[in-house]
């Protein structure tokens, strides 16, 4: 049975105004880390929110554990764990009492499931007595993360956990979560990082609401239209305004130390005419490389097309 | 090469006990785009916060614009600009309004502000929405209308905190686009990214671990003294040593 499965969701906001959640159905199976990837704006809190019975969808159905969402929300909110974008826990409060805190009003203890946490609370045990409101922001991360968990949550959802965490952190951040993978909970998490969809087991793209691609990471790479080059020069700025004007160019943009580029088609060979242009105009050490394509570049494709 | 527009000596904040930035010595040049990376907490705020004229250092010396940061800080802020993620434009207010608030308090004149605004409108492709709150707009809009009015005065400087945090990719690169317009027209840009493909686009960046700066240079001379392939495995290389995480 899946874990968590949505028909046709919408969700408006403002008197229907905006339109946050557009029509959305998937569903994530028993222990499978599923990511929702998209910037913000584009409605992956609103899902969460919903799926965790904090907000009703205006359309659609949606169910949590075989539980629905509107009708047995009560069942729903013991069962799951959940992790908001905002830090919540209670700023007063020591590291300690927080945690103690959800273990009880979940009526449960810091003990009976202290294994599930273990890993992660050892690193913050030596500031227990420490007031949450006191904690750096990655300590901070870490106890949102054990109070999500000390309750055995069969669902987790975690909403943006690494936005403005530095590289080191987030990858450690996801070393954890494949070990509570592990444990066979399933966890629903959402980043606007593209990087990290590749952690995931499977993935939505998701933008102004509405599902752009659903699949596994290495589906939707393969899904990719045509061919992808990474180019490079010596005048990397000046490379992609030439690469625009390029005739045959179909799309261009930057990406870290290299230019990506797609031609109009790939029935003829481009790249001698290619390689002969950038010379004509002046770039010297070209690099020209067919490449396979990130899940950065998929969803800049999933946008324009 | 003309005078350096940032130029700081062991420049220092303590807070009690704590180092959050130890001795930080270097030069930006004027147009340079200038990356300020570092893990959580490695003291990038602190230092940007003094380099603004926001917080008075604890010893050592910089100078902004040409001013000095101990004695002048009102004339670093008049002459610089700054966007964050965070702090962003006004909500309530429409895009034009907005732009007249800032270009005001920058000492704009009218005729000034009526030119820049359409110049700034027209540019943003954002005619149709000048009148719209900026609260309606989504948010890769709000992060270029926000850059835009923050090189409305047109400063030497322009710091960046994270400015393209949660933006989706497409925009991310619009945003980017703005930022090299904004260094050939000589205004030098001072950026903070997570994301470490932006660190490639800069010219030079420096990279910080608890408190001291541990590198600066171009991304291709860094990844050739690292050996590495990408400046993620550089920022990886250097900041799991780090002691202190984060703010």
């Amino acid at each position: 049975m899946d874990s968590v499965t949505l028909n046709n969701i919408s969700k408006t906001y403002n008197k229907k105004k905006v339109l946050a959640v557009d029509n959305v159905s998937f569903s994530v199976g028993k222990g499978e880390l599923f990511g929702l990837i998209g910037p913000d704006g584009a409605g992956k809190t609103s899902i969460f929110r919903m799926l965790t019975t904090l907000l009703l969808p205006d359309e659609g159905t949606a169910s949590v554990d075989g539980l629905d969402i509107v009708k047995d929300y009560k069942t729903i909110r013991s069962r799951v764990g959940y992790m908001p974008g905002k830090f919540s826990l209670y700023q007063d409060l020591t590291v300690e009492e927080n945690l103690n805190f959800f273990a009880t009003i979940f009526d449960t203890s810091i003990e009976e499931n202290y294994e599930l946490i273990k890993d992660i609370y050892v690193q913050i045990e030596p500031f227990k007595t420490r007031r949450a409101g006191k904690l750096s922001g990655g300590m901070k991360q870490k106890l949102a993360l054990c109070c999500a968990l000390i309750h055995k949550p069969t669902v987790l959802f975690l909403d943006e956990p690494t936005t403005g965490v530095d590289a080191v952190s987030r990858k450690e951040f996801w070393e954890m979560l494949k070990r509570l993978k592990q444990q066979n909970i399933t966890i629903l998490v959402s980043t606007p990082y593209m990087d990290e969809a590749t952690l995931c087991d499977r993935i939505a793209l998701i933008q102004s609401g509405k599902i752009l691609s659903i699949d596994t990471p290495e589906k939707i790479v393969e899904a990719y239209p045509g061919k992808l080059y990474a180019v490079k020069s010596e005048k990397m700025h000046q490379l992609l305004k030439d690469l625009q004007a390029f005739e045959f160019t179909g799309s261009c943009f930057a990406f870290g130390e290299h230019v990506h580029l797609s031609f109009k088609d790939d029935e003829k060979d481009h790249q001698p005419e290619l390689l002969n242009y950038l010379e004509e105009h002046g770039h010297k050490h070209i690099e020209l490389q067919q490449i396979t394509p990130t899940i950065e570049d998929c969803f800049i494709k999933l946008l324009k097309s | 090469m003309d005078a350096p527009v940032i130029k700081t000596e062991k420049l220092s904040k303590r807070f009690g006990d704590f180092v959050a930035v130890n001795e930080i010595s270097f030069e930006v040049a004027a147009g340079e785009i200038f990356g300020f990376l570092g893990a959580n907490g490695a003291g990038k705020t602190t230092a940007m916060r003094m380099l603004c004229g926001l917080s008075i250092p604890t010893s050592g010396a910089a100078s902004i614009a040409g001013f000095d940061v101990y004695k002048q800080t009102e004339k670093i802020k008049r002459n610089i600009g700054y966007m964050s993620q965070k702090f962003s434009l006004y909500e309530d207010l429409t895009v034009l309004e907005n732009i007249n608030f800032f270009g005001g308090i920058y000492g704009l004149t009218n005729s000034q502000l009526r030119e820049k605004s359409e110049q700034l409108v027209t540019k943003l492709g954002l005619q149709k929405e000048s009148k719209k709150l900026v609260g309606e707009l989504p948010l890769g809009w709000k992060q270029k209308l926000a850059f835009s009015v923050a090189i409305l005065h047109e400063p030497k400087i322009v710091f960046l905190d994270e400015p393209t945090g949660g933006v989706d990719p497409v925009t991310r690169r619009q945003f980017w686009d703005l930022i090299y317009d904004a260094s050939d027209k000589g205004i030098t840009i001072f950026v903070t990214t997570h994301y470490m493909d932006e660190a490639e686009y800069c010219n030079r960046v420096s990279m910080m671990v608890d408190g001291s700066i541990k590198v600066l240079d171009s991304p291709a001379n860094l990844k050739k003294q690292f050996s590495a392939n990408s400046m993620d495995e550089v920022f990886y290389e250097l900041a799991r040593g780090a002691k202190r995480s984060d703010n």
